[in-house]
Parts: C-alpha cells; sequence; structure tokens
C-alpha cells in the first residue's frame, strides 16, 4: 500500500501548492488592484488613521482634521462649507473622496503621493505618525466671498482668475452643499445627507464652474469671433459689417432678430467695435458665415475650447461643434447652436484678452507644505497658448471697455476703475428661458483680475433678465474685490 | 568481513540504540511556545499598548498543556514522531493568538472572550489526546469497533437533525446545543468514519481490488463488496445535504475516495469516485440556490447583490501584501466569521504572503509527519487509518484556504487548529493523538514491539485468509 500513499502524497504536493500559487496571486499580484478598489473599507479605515493635510485659503484652514477618539481616528471638518465646499469636495467614509480638491489631490492629503516619499521615510525613521500634505490655494477669500454674496441664492457659477499667472482667486458653483454632513461619523446620517443630495432636482453636488452640464456661452462667445476676425488680418475695429435689423439664417426661412429687436447701427452697418459693444447678433450671425467655421474653432482652440484641463479638478472641456451647415455656423456666431463652454472657459477668454493675448494655464494650489509646513511644492504659472497677439488683445480690450461704458454691460462699472467686460444672454431649449452672462476684467490698462459669471435662470417663461442685469452686478462685486486685492 | 563497533552489517540485527525523538521535540515544544508567546505579546502592545497582567497566566497554562502532553508521550508512546506535537502545538498557539486579537477591536469596549473560550477548549482537547494516548495502548485494537465506529459516525452525523438539541446556524444544520454548550458533532463524525473506512477497507481490500470484470478497462468491483460503501457514502452524503454542509460533503467524499484508493491500489476507484463527486456537485448546483451563489461569489467574488464575504476576505489578504500589516495592525474584523471561517484571511492581513507561506508549511509538515507515519506503519489498519486521518488534515486546509483564495468555490469549513471552535479542536488534538499513537507502533524497535496475543492472532488470522 506503500506506493499510492507516496502518491497521495503528491496529490496533497499538489493541493498546497495551489494553495500557494493563490496566495501569491492575491497579495502579490492583484494586491494593488484590491486595494484600490472603491469601498475597499481597510483602505479608506488607513487613510482615516492618516492625519490627513489641511486645505488653506491665505493661511487658514477651509478643511483639516481632527482627531477623535472612535475607530476612525480622524474626522474632517470644514470650516466655511457654504463658500467653498465645492472647492475642498467632501470626504466621507462611506463614499470616499469626492469632488473637489479631495478628490483631486487625494494622494497629496492622504500623503500617499510619490512627492511625499522622503517625508515618509524620514517619518518611518523617526517613528511619526505619518501625515498628509497641506495646501495652500490660489483663492483670494474677499472675491470668493464676494462672489457667494452676489450669487446667493440664485442657481450659477463664478469663476475669477489672476491673468497674468492663471492662479485661481475664486471658484463658487450654486447651490452648494455642507461637506460636513458627508464627513461625519455617524455613517447613517451621512447616507441619508448623501441621498439627499443626489435626488436634489438642483444637482448641488455638480461644480458649475468647471464641469457637469455645459453651459451656451451666447453672447459672450462674440469675443472669440471678434479675436478670429481680427487675427484674419481682414478686419479692424473700425471695419463695418453687414448687420440689419433681421439675419435671415442661410438656406432657411428662419429670421435671427437682434435683443429686443433693435437696431444695431442706423445705416444696418455696425462697426466691428460696434457689434461688439451693443452685442448685435445679425452683423456677428453674418461675420460667422464670412470667417468660416474652421478660423472660428482655430481662435476657440486657441482659448483652450477641446482641451482637457486640470486645475487639479479636471475641467470639462468646451466645445465649439465638428460638422456645420451654412445656418449652423451662423448661430454659432452668436454662441447658439451646439457650442457648450463651461463658465471657468469664459474666464480664459477674458484672462488671455487682458493678458495681452497670452493664455495662462488655470491653476488652484499655490503651495505643498509637509506636516512640518515646508514647502515641498510651489506653483509656477506656465503659459498655456498665445491665444492672440498682443494689438488683437489690445483692440479687443478697447471694445469690452465701451461695452461696459456705454453698452450693455453697464451694470459691471466701478467707480474709480475702468472695467472691460462682455455680456451675453443665451438661449436654451424651446421656453424662451436663459442664462445670463457676464466676463471681463479690471482694471482694463492693468489687468488683475478676470471673472465669468453665469445665472441660470431656468423659468419656464423667459424673465426677460439678461446678462448685462444679472449677472454683471456679480461679477462687479468680484472685480471690485480683486482689483483692492 | 571486517567488523566495526559503530556501522552493524546489515545482515544482523541493529543493536544501535533507536532515538526515540523526544528531545528534540522538546527543544521544538519550547521553540513554538516561544513563538505564540512573542505574537501574543505583539498582539496586545500593538493594539492596546500594554501588556494586561493574565498575559503570562494565558502563556503560563499553554506552556503547561503543551508540557504535559510531551510528559505523556514520554511515558507512554516513547517513539512517537517528534515534529507532531510541536506543530500541533503551534498551529492551535498562533490560532488563540489571532482570536485573541480578533476579540480586541479598536474603539470597543472589553474582549468577547472567545480567545479565553478557547484557551479553556484547548486545555480540553489537550487533555482528551492525553486521554487517548494514556487509553490506547495500541491503535489495532480500534480495528474491533470497526462497525461501532460506523454507527457512531452515523449517530454523529445525525445527531443536529434531531428536535430540540440540534441548531441551525447560518443556514447549516451542524450543531446541538444543550444548556450553553454547543457542538459541531459531525467534526468527531470523521475520525468514526476513518476508523470505520480503514477497518472495513482493510478486509475487503482484496475483495475490492482484485475480484469483479473489467469493464471499459475498468475493474469493477462486485456489487456485495460495492454495497456496504455505497451505502455508507450515499448515506453521509445524503445527511450532509439535508444538513446543507458543502464543506463537510466534500471532506468526507474526499477521505472515502483517498483510502479506497490506497486500500485497493486502483486507479479505477479514483476514476469512479471523481465521476461520482462530479455529477453530485452539478446535481447540487442545479438543485440549490446557495450552491449557485457560491458559485457566482467564486467566479466574481464583487457580483453585485450578493454577499460580500469573499470580497472582503480578499480585500483584508490584499491589505497584508506580502510582508503583512502586522500583528494587531490590520482590520481582520471587518471580514465576516474573522475568528472561525475565515481566521487564514486574517491571518494572511496581518502576517501577509510570507506569513501565510509560513503556515501553510506547518500544514504541509503536519501532513508530510502523518503519511509518512503510514508508510512506517506495519500493519494495513494503522497504515490506512494514518492516511486517512492525515488526508483528512490536508483536504480540510485544501478546502477552505482554497475557499477564501478562490482556487475552489467557498465552503464553511474550520482551519484545524486555528479556528475558533470547541468541537474543530478536540477532533484535530485527536487525529493527533491517534497519529502519535500509529507512529509509535511504527518507529518503536523490534525489540521493543509490544504483544498483544488477541490482536496478533486476528492479524494472523487476515494474513491467512
Amino acid at each position: 500500500m506503500n506506493t499510492p500513499v507516496r502518491r497521495l502524497a503528491l496529490v496533497v504536493f499538489a493541493m498546497f501548492t495551489a494553495l500557494l500559487l493563490a496566495t501569491t496571486w492575491i497579495q502579490f499580484v492583484q494586491a494593488d488592484d484590491l486595494r484600490e478598489r472603491p469601498g475597499n473599507r481597510r483602505t479608506l479605515i488607513e487613510n482615516y488613521s492618516r492625519d490627513r493635510g489641511a486645505i488653506l485659503v491665505d493661511g487658514s484652514p477651509i478643511a483639516s482634521s481632527e482627531p477623535t477618539d472612535d475607530e476612525l481616528e480622524w474626522l474632517r471638518r470644514y470650516q466655511q462649507p457654504s463658500r467653498y465646499a465645492h472647492v475642498t469636495g467632501y470626504y466621507s467614509f462611506t463614499y470616499g473622496a469626492g469632488l473637489g480638491l479631495e478628490r483631486a489631490a487625494d494622494s497629496l492629503l492622504a500623503g500617499t503621493d510619490d512627492s511625499l516619499f522622503y517625508q515618509r521615510l524620514s517619518d518611518v525613521v523617526t517613528g511619526t505618525p505619518a501625515s498628509g500634505a497641506s495646501l495652500e490655494l490660489t483663492i483670494d477669500p474677499d472675491v470668493q466671498a464676494a462672489a457667494v454674496e452676489a450669487l446667493g441664492d440664485r442657481q450659477g457659477a463664478a469663476v475669477a482668475l489672476d491673468p497674468s499667472t492663471g492662479a485661481i482667486l475664486a471658484m463658487v458653483s450654486r447651490p452648494g452643499f455642507d461637506p460636513n454632513a458627508l464627513s461625519s461619523h455617524r455613517l447613517s446620517a451621512v447616507d441619508e445627507a448623501y441621498t439627499a443630495l443626489i435626488e436634489d432636482p438642483a444637482d448641488p453636488l455638480t461644480n458649475r464652474a468647471i464641469g457637469g452640464d455645459l453651459y451656451p456661452p451666447g453672447s459672450t462667445f462674440k469675443l472669440v469671433l471678434a479675436a478670429a476676425a481680427l487675427e484674419s488680418g481682414e478686419y479692424e475695429p473700425d471695419t463695418e459689417l453687414e448687420g440689419g435689423l433681421t439675419y435671415t439664417l442661410p438656406g432657411t426661412e428662419t429670421t435671427l432678430p437682434n435683443f429686443g429687436g433693435a437696431a444695431c447701427d442706423p445705416e444696418d452697418r455696425p462697426t466691428l467695435a460696434e457689434s461688439v459693444q451693443v452685442s448685435c447678433n445679425t452683423s456677428f450671425a453674418w461675420l460667422a458665415g464670412e470667417l468660416g467655421a474652421d478660423a472660428i474653432r482655430e481662435q476657440a482652440e486657441a482659448f483652450g475650447f477641446g482641451e482637457p484641463l486640470d486645475v487639479p479638478m479636471s475641467v470639462t472641456p468646451s466645445i465649439y461643434p465638428d460638422t456645420l451647415d451654412d445656418a449652423q455656423l451662423a448661430l454659432t456666431g452668436i454662441g447658439q447652436f451646439e457650442v457648450r463652454v463651461t463658465p471657468m472657459q469664459v474666464a480664459m477668454i477674458s484672462a488671455a484678452i487682458a493678458n495681452d493675448g497670452v493664455l495662462m494655464t488655470p491653476y488652484l494650489i499655490e503651495e505643498v507644505r509637509n506636516s512640518d509646513l515646508e514647502v515641498i511644492e510651489s506653483a509656477e504659472p506656465r503659459t498655456r497658448a498665445r491665444a492672440v497677439s498682443g494689438q488683437t488683445a489690445d483692440e479687443l480690450s478697447d471694445m469690452m471697455v465701451r461695452v461696459v461704458e456705454q453698452g450693455s454691460g453697464q451694470a459691471a462699472a466701478l467707480p474709480e476703475v475702468q472695467v472691460a467686460g462682455k455680456t451675453g444672454t443665451a438661449e436654451f431649449g424651446d421656453s424662451g428661458a436663459a442664462h445670463a452672462w457676464f466676463t471681463g476684467f479690471a482694471p482694463a490698462d492693468d489687468p488683475q483680475i478676470a471673472v465669468a459669471v453665469i445665472v441660470e435662470s431656468a423659468t419656464d417663461n423667459w424673465t426677460g433678465e439678461t446678462g448685462g442685469q444679472v449677472a454683471a452686478p456679480v461679477a462687479r462685486a468680484m472685480l471690485d474685490a480683486g482689483v483692492e486685492r | 568481513m571486517p567488523v566495526s563497533t559503530s556501522t552493524p552489517t546489515p545482515s544482523t540485527v541493529t543493536s544501535l540504540a533507536v532515538r526515540s525523538g523526544r528531545t528534540i521535540e522538546l527543544l521544538l515544544l519550547v521553540l513554538a511556545v516561544g513563538i505564540v508567546t512573542l505574537a501574543y505579546v505583539a498582539v496586545n502592545l500593538t493594539v492596546t499598548g500594554e501588556l494586561p497582567t493574565d498575559v503570562w497566566w494565558h502563556v503560563g497554562i499553554f506552556a503547561a498543556l503543551a508540557a504535559g502532553l510531551h510528559v505523556v508521550l514520554r511515558l507512554r508512546a516513547r517513539y512517537a514522531d517528534p515534529l507532531l506535537l510541536p506543530l500541533a502545538t503551534l498551529l492551535n498557539g498562533l490560532g488563540l493568538v489571532m482570536i485573541h486579537r480578533i476579540d480586541l477591536v479598536p474603539g470597543q469596549l472589553g474582549t468577547s472572550g472567545v480567545a479565553s473560550r478557547q484557551l479553556i477548549w484547548t486545555g480540553l482537547a489537550m487533555a482528551m489526546a492525553a486521554v487517548v494516548l494514556v487509553l490506547l495502548r495500541d491503535h489495532r485494537v480500534l480495528r474491533r469497533y470497526t462497525y461501532i465506529a460506523m454507527a457512531l459516525g452515523f449517530v454523529l452525523l445525525l445527531l443536529p437533525m434531531l428536535p430540540v438539541i440540534g441548531e441551525t446556524v447560518n443556514g447549516s444544520r451542524l450543531w446541538i446545543r444543550i444548556g450553553p454548550f454547543s457542538f459541531q458533532p459531525g467534526e468527531l463524525a470523521k475520525i468514526a468514519v476513518a476508523v470505520f473506512f480503514a477497518g472495513y477497507l482493510v478486509s475487503t481490500r482484496d475483495a475490492l481490488s482484485l475480484v469483479g470484470r473489467r469493464v471499459l478497462g475498468l475493474q469493477l468491483p462486485r456489487a456485495r463488496d460495492l454495497g456496504p460503501i455505497l451505502v455508507a457514502w450515499s448515506l453521509s452524503v445524503l445527511i450532509l445535504v439535508l444538513q446543507r454542509d458543502l464543506g463537510s460533503s466534500l471532506l468526507f467524499f474526499g477521505l472515502f475516495v483517498a483510502m479506497l484508493y490506497v486500500a485497493t491500489e486502483r486507479t479505477s476507484w479514483i476514476v469512479i469516485g471523481l465521476t461520482l463527486f462530479a455529477s453530485g456537485a452539478v446535481l447540487a448546483w442545479r438543485l440549490f440556490s446557495h450552491v449557485q451563489s457560491r458559485v457566482t461569489l467564486w467566479l466574481d467574488p464583487f457580483a453585485p447583490d450578493q454577499s460580500d464575504q469573499v470580497a472582503k476576505g480578499l480585500m483584508g489578504l490584499a491589505h497584508g501584501g506580502i510582508f503583512g500589516a502586522g500583528l494587531g495592525n490590520g482590520y481582520p474584523y471587518i471580514t465576516y466569521y474573522a475568528n472561525s471561517d475565515y481566521i487564514v484571511a486574517s491571518f494572511g492581513e496581518e502576517l501577509g504572503m510570507v506569513g501565510l507561506f509560513a503556515l501553510l508549511m506547518l500544514y504541509a509538515l503536519l501532513v508530510e509527519r502523518g503519511l509518512r507515519t503510514a508508510i512506517g506503519s506495519r500493519d494495513g489498519f494503522g497504515k490506512l487509518l494514518a492516511v486517512g486521518l492525515s488526508f483528512t488534515v490536508a483536504l480540510q486546509v485544501f478546502v477552505i484556504v482554497g475557499g477564501i483564495t478562490r482556487v475552489i468555490p467557498l465552503t464553511g469549513l474550520t482551519t484545524p487548529f486555528l479556528s475558533a471552535g470547541g468541537s474543530s479542536l478536540l477532533a484535530n488534538w485527536i487525529i493527533v493523538a491517534l497519529l502519535l499513537r500509529i507512529s509509535d507502533a511504527a518507529r518503536r524497535p523490534i525489540s521493543e514491539r509490544r504483544q498483544d496475543p488477541s490482536i496478533d492472532a486476528a492479524e494472523r488470522a487476515e494474513a491467512l485468509r
């Protein structure tokens, strides 16, 4: 009977080999994938057991971790949730790091980022409990506060940039939410709060400033057309355009009126500058046909359309549509049809014009500091593209000053400071409802801040509010706070 | 021929003293208890930051139990295999440490006391092993009780089906409860069944292996030889299906096929066995929803709307990685049954792949010593019993660890010596005691061989038949 016993020993050997191989597979080959699976409670608890870094604005925390006595050793607290919810995002035991910097800069805050390797190494050697890095933001608390207060209870978004660096001075999305409700350790309450947020038709979890559903840009897109026209070399600010009371879309019976049915110019021949100043629809629809889709798209892309951008939250790329017939092309000239933008993109247009035509890459993190508050990374402003020539930028800037001084954007004017701007009223759907836009910068001769504001007027019947009436005051408040900075 | 005092000539009976191995055993026991003590201290320091005053009591009790068994072996089984006891002691001790560690969930007050209960059971089980070694002077005596063992096996398996004392836990009716004590009689049944198979097969192996017609290259046994085993097997399988316990079903059947193969040396039995098993498995999968969900989770542990038990275990193992989170530094309590069915995943999380390899090697070594005992055993009954008992341990480790690591679908089974649970501990210590007893007989020099007229007469009769 010894031979079968020896053979059986081989079977046992094979069985144990299978177990060793399976163990190796799980604990060595698959381990990282399994650890990073969403909802892996171990990874979450592990992250909770570390002092997660703070998020700071002007040196004071808007998100920080407090030690607790329960199993989750640290509680995440948000100091000014109503102002900064979409900047910080949330950090929830149940739902993980979501939205905002909590998600986009998770590895830095958690202290697992590769750039913190030496920090971790020295922590291990010295026996210091591991901790994450702190982030000092580019946000200007005054501009942010001004935007939040001016927007009030309206749905919408506002972005402010430093045109010369690309630093994000404000990023607001309304409605907001309270991330503290999601970071609580009372997990059933967290579930309830999360469900309520998910089911809210106003969609408070979307950061409207950079993502989610994109908006039609309305007349703010006329800046892109004007830029394309000037860059083509065939147009000057005083070149006369064709712009009557109405414009019949090519190949259709449909006529496009001016806003309020008004004429753009007594002789129906407004110049380019006049067209920008009064936001003439008919002349820009005509101009779109003259320039052609390719020229407009090229100019839009020079301003940043169609390209991914991480600030570090990822900004949804704005769209200029691909294939167009002549009527659709004319509509894109006034920012309608399928042109879609983020408020961040619109702010980038103004910022590039303000910065002599050079577009800087927007960023939100000024400095990364380790637990000893030593700066380990500092932001360096980066040029993204030359959007337009310096001369074109100057000419556009002059036109935008006239919009605020004499045109549709007078509500954005500041007493001592020259403001440049452009209004927009973007219809969407067939109900006549519209979004109100304003974008601009100040001071016009030495720009320190560029903004974009959208106020959603998603009413069934168009309330008649225009960008100039609703969005411009918000922008004004932000510009005011920004120039005093 | 030159005569040397140190190298006896092969033709003469050796006069060289056979090493009993007891000294090596003692050294290994000290090592095993030392490792357990270190692990226990490490867990307490890591989780609570202090050493409770009763730590040394616990270590002392455990060391005394191991020492007691060692003394029993010196007195009653001098030539027993010296590795078996240290291996079982180390596994049992590590199990105690991990159960204690899972008792200490941070943020929860006190301990649930599973570890103290396990320590009491350890004492009972090791005492029972000593009793077996003292009372059972010769394992061949067990052969007299072949059919009593069969009856005992059935009774033990049937006990949980009785009203009042029978108890269903997690959908399986495997338990009996009398007052505060619950017990899983199936654990002991596997020993009785192994004794029955060994006794029965040693008597009928000639008939099973030689007589019968050949059909398609397979030697089919006569119906009257096949009958009793088929009846025994189908009855046990039926009971286990009724009790909804896949793991034990697999265990009993694997034990049956392995012993049959060793007894008859006929590969045909393996073919027949595997065919029977495959058809049984397919049938169970078609008939029972709980089998289907096990298979679903085996193929995709993250399948939505299914239990996340397998997934949590995998995440625990992944958290441990190669070197483990360290004793007391993981989160094994997140996984269900972290101290029983899933204790291997708990070890994998805190000791890592390296630690699991070490644990599996301890088991492999234990099984290897058992199979070696079988090979060295001079009587057919002892050989078969040793094979059966060691293969049960191997199979049980394979089924539960394989279930956790997705080699096979998960079936609930205890991990020998590690899992929380008295019946499992008791059964496995009795298995070790029996293996020690058989190995003592196998390694005993001829001059000291015990002569038992009644057993020897029975064996002679067997040989003549």
